[in-house]
């Protein structure tokens, strides 16, 4: 018998409606939620493709690196640029906070959706809009800018595909904004009676604090990313030096936006991962103000650090040594939260569930790839290893390591809620494992390489170089990885059918997307508004046995679902 | 099994106002959330305008020369136009917010249509402006009959022949651009790039606002706006104020350099 909490056999969100135009010009942030969410995995195979098309071309023995042809290395500045432009724009950003922040932040605060579920709804058809121009940019042209798109060789030389997918990125930006500015009126103004700020689940300050940097941020790339079209179709004059203009202007205003980006995409994951040290260690979370105040903290700190990215383009020595000692301040901040779920773990009773394992790889990953951040707001170590493989090593560690880890680890954790079947298994934790191994493989050995001098963005290397080895290894872990993300895909997509029913509460989890059915009703709450406890208290949970999951302690005699089991 | 599963708060209660959206909880709730929203999003259209801002800043602050001679070119009757119609239109637009609140329907028709006829009026003398720049060359310097080349060879012989500004006819300008100094005269281009960019997207926003407008008019007409519900008309009115603030920045700064 399925368990009671769980509404497969009943009217639930999924089901409520049939047919494409349900699905497509829905308003309920739900489905909207599982839309990115599955095309935010449709782009991610399209970008690991082509970073499987780099790490092929660099792989020893395969390109002779003194003899390829022209050809060849257009196709390999075509892939770099393609897999980074992708994975950014299209997977990493709109990752956690589009995806699993539509699905979950309303329902977390007890509400029926988010304030302006329209814009929610514009938001997704901006960024099916913005995918296809990417798409279209594929058969365009050969995009060889590198994703950062400099001038002038942007807004010169390269070809014509270089528009499509700069107006993609901007289209993209919209629909990004608009996803922030929507989380930020939810969570000021539809805050359920009782959830005070300090008392908001800390995936909601995560979010909250990325949707800060969004409306802040994005804007502004949005601009800059408007005149290099206007450059590049008309010659405008503000960035190209042969017309007076200033290229490293363009630069500035690029990092302005993104580098904090690059919280943007880290931050939803350390949010995730707040949840799942708490549930999964059967503790309250450990400091939680901290944790909180320190997203805020990182979200205001990324917008005076962007110079670092810069220290080489001929920027004041001043303004390195003011934008150097800056960027160490992100430390502090991202190692509060590192003690602080390591504290949570501390004599925790420590489910080693799937989300649980990805959570745990992030602590070393994360781990890595702060602490090689490190060298690069060191200003000499920083210059030494600008445009080296080291760099690429570091931001891999904290995006793919930290945040599509934590983006894997969130699906895992709200899987059951979603579709109301746990992937939960030898398969998916397999997965996860792999993955873990495959992804270290791949990236540090990257860092002797980079310090050892290999430059990023070269089609290749002479062997005499003694790059080889590293190569070797980073192509075999590619393939590791590879297997390990296919089996989580498989895993999840398997439990669909196969998996078994979930409980309303599979997990134990004390916030209120667990109070209500798996997978939730239309409008998200059978009871009306749900009880508002401290997100962390994990006494207000009890075990019921594998049927039922954690059940509340104190059941509201209002729930249908509570008083079907009590009846029972 | 159980029935209550899918019919909350949905259309059941009889006191609830019909333009309160299913997932708020009072009037007063979606107000708020509205006007939140569109000041953050006011906000992001600041920062939006802001890199041109700040090129404007970047350039003026190290060729301020340049600006000085180049702002001669603008129109400052036009412009001082222009200030006015736009700060009319914020009146009448602030009005219209107030005729909505009463209940007034007429007058906030009519309001809005002033308006719009100020925001057209202020396009068509943009448009007035932008050809008499087309037809004397005084264009960004990658654009094929601009007279702001660094090489006077590169200017198109006809601007060369008929515009006043590269020959200084009327002796109008301080210095004809013909007799500049090469490197100067590409930097006036650059002037009038930021020119073009910070008055296009200004007049890009003007025109969405124009759209805004229709879209409140046909709603006023339908009677959507009362006491109880004019959330529309003020968050558009707060976007068309921003938009005029953003023309009284770009005036003095881009007209009125001395």
């Amino acid at each position: 018998m399925a368990p009671s909490t769980n509404s497969l056999d009943r009217t639930n969100y999924l089901n409520a409606t049939k047919g494409f135009r349900s699905w497509f010009m829905t308003i309920d942030h739900k489905r909207l939620g599982l839309m990115y969410l599955w095309s935010v995995i449709g782009c991610f195979i399209l970008g690991g493709f082509f970073a499987m098309k780099i790490r092929w071309t660099l792989t020893p023995g395969v390109t002779d690196f003194m003899t390829q042809t022209v050809e060849q290395m257009n196709a390999y500045n075509n892939a770099f640029t393609v897999h980074g432009a992708v994975m950014i724009f299209l997977v990493i950003i709109p990752s956690i906070p589009a995806a699993l922040g539509n699905f979950v932040l309303p329902i977390m605060l007890g509400v029926k959706d988010v304030a302006f579920p329209k814009l929610n709804r514009l938001s997704y058809h901006l960024w099916l809009i913005g995918a296809l121009l990417f798409v279209a940019t594929l058969f365009i042209g050969n995009l060889d800018t590198g994703w950062t798109f400099y001038p002038p060789y942007s807004t010169g030389h390269t070809d014509v595909s270089v528009i499509t997918a700069v107006l993609g990125a901007f289209v993209l930006g919209f629909s990004s904004i608009f996803t922030g500015l929507n989380f930020i009126v939810t969570i000021h103004k539809m805050r359920p009676p009782g959830m005070t700020w300090f008392k908001m689940p800390l995936f909601l300050w995560a979010i909250y604090a990325t949707a800060i940097i969004q409306i802040l941020a994005t804007p502004v790339v949005g601009i800059s990313l408007l005149l290099l079209l206007v450059e590049k179709t008309m010659q405008i004059g503000i960035f190209t030096p042969a017309l007076g203009g200033d290229p490293v202007f363009f630069q500035h205003l690029f990092w302005f936006y993104s580098h904090p980006a690059v919280y943007v995409m880290i931050l939803p994951g350390m949010g995730v991962m707040s949840e799942l040290f708490a549930t999964f260690s059967r503790k309250p979370i450990f400091g939680y103000k901290s944790i909180a105040m320190a997203s805020i903290a990182i979200a205001i700190l990324s917008f005076i650090v962007w110079g670092h990215h810069m220290f080489v383009s001929g920027q004041s020595e001043t303004m390195s040594v003011i934008f150097s000692a800056l960027t160490f301040s992100v430390a502090v901040p991202s190692a509060i939260k590192v003690f602080n779920w390591i504290a949570t773990l501390y004599k925790g009773s420590i489910a080693f569930t799937t989300p649980m394992l990805y959570g745990l790889s992030i602590i070393w990953l994360f781990g890595i790839g702060g602490l090689t951040g490190m060298f690069h707001s060191t200003l000499g170590t920083s210059v030494h290893l600008h445009d080296t493989y080291f760099v690429v090593a570091h931001f891999h560690f904290v995006m793919v390591g930290s945040a599509l880890f934590g983006f894997i680890g969130g699906i895992f954790y709200w899987w059951p809620k979603m579709y109301g079947r746990m992937a939960e298994g030898a398969l998916s934790k397999w997965g996860c494992l792999l993955s873990f191994v495959g992804f270290n493989m791949t990236f540090l050995p990257l860092f002797p390489a980079g310090s050892r001098g290999m430059p990023r963005r070269y089609a290749g290397y002479t062997e005499a170089a003694g790059f080889d080895s590293y190569n070797m290894a980073a192509t075999v872990g590619a393939v590791v990885l590879a297997v390990g993300l296919c089996m989580a895909l498989y895993s999840l997509i398997r439990s669909l059918k196969h998996g078994e029913k979930a409980p309303a509460n599979p997990w134990g989890g004390v916030t209120l997307e667990w109070q209500c059915t798996s997978p939730p009703p239309e409008h998200n709450f059978d009871i009306d508004p749900p009880t508002v406890d401290d997100p962390y208290d994990m006494t207000l949970v009890e075990w019921r046995g594998q049927e039922e999951g954690f059940l509340p302690k104190n059941p509201r005699s209002d729930d249908p679902c509570i008083a079907d089991i009590q009846k029972a | 099994m159980s029935t209550t599963t899918n019919d909350h708060g949905h259309g059941h209660d009889p006191n609830r106002p019909k333009h309160l959206a299913h997932h708020f909880e009072s009037l007063g709730q979606q107000f708020d959330s509205g006007k939140l929203g569109i000041w953050v999003f006011l906000l992001t259209e600041v920062l939006f305008f802001s890199a041109l801002f700040v090129a404007y800043t970047m350039y003026r602050s190290n060729y301020p020369e340049v600006f000085q001679y180049a702002s001669q070119f603008l129109d400052t009757k036009m412009g001082a136009i222009n200030t006015v119609v736009l700060l009319l239109s914020s009146f009448t637009f602030a009005w219209a917010v107030r005729n909505a609140m009463l209940g007034e329907k007429s007058k906030l028709m009519l309001n809005l249509l002033i308006t719009l006829v100020c925001a057209g009026g202020f396009m068509g003398i943009k448009y007035v402006e932008y050809s008499h720049k087309f037809h004397e060359g005084t264009l960004w310097g990658g654009n094929e009959s601009t007279i702001f080349k660094a090489d006077p060879a590169d200017v198109p012989a006809e601007m060369k022949e008929h515009s006043s500004a590269w020959n200084n006819t009327d002796g109008k300008y301080s210095v004809a651009v013909k007799d500049l100094d090469p490197a100067f005269r590409q930097k006036v281009g650059v002037f009038f790039g930021v020119y073009f960019c910070l008055t296009g997207l200004h007049g890009i926003h003007v025109m969405i606002g124009m759209i805004l407008i229709v879209w409140l008019l046909l709603r006023t007409r339908r009677g959507d706006f009362g006491p109880t519900n004019f959330n529309a008309i003020d968050f558009g009115a707060l976007y068309w104020h921003l938009v005029d603030l953003i023309w009284i920045f770009l005036f003095p700064l881009l007209y009125l350099i001395t």
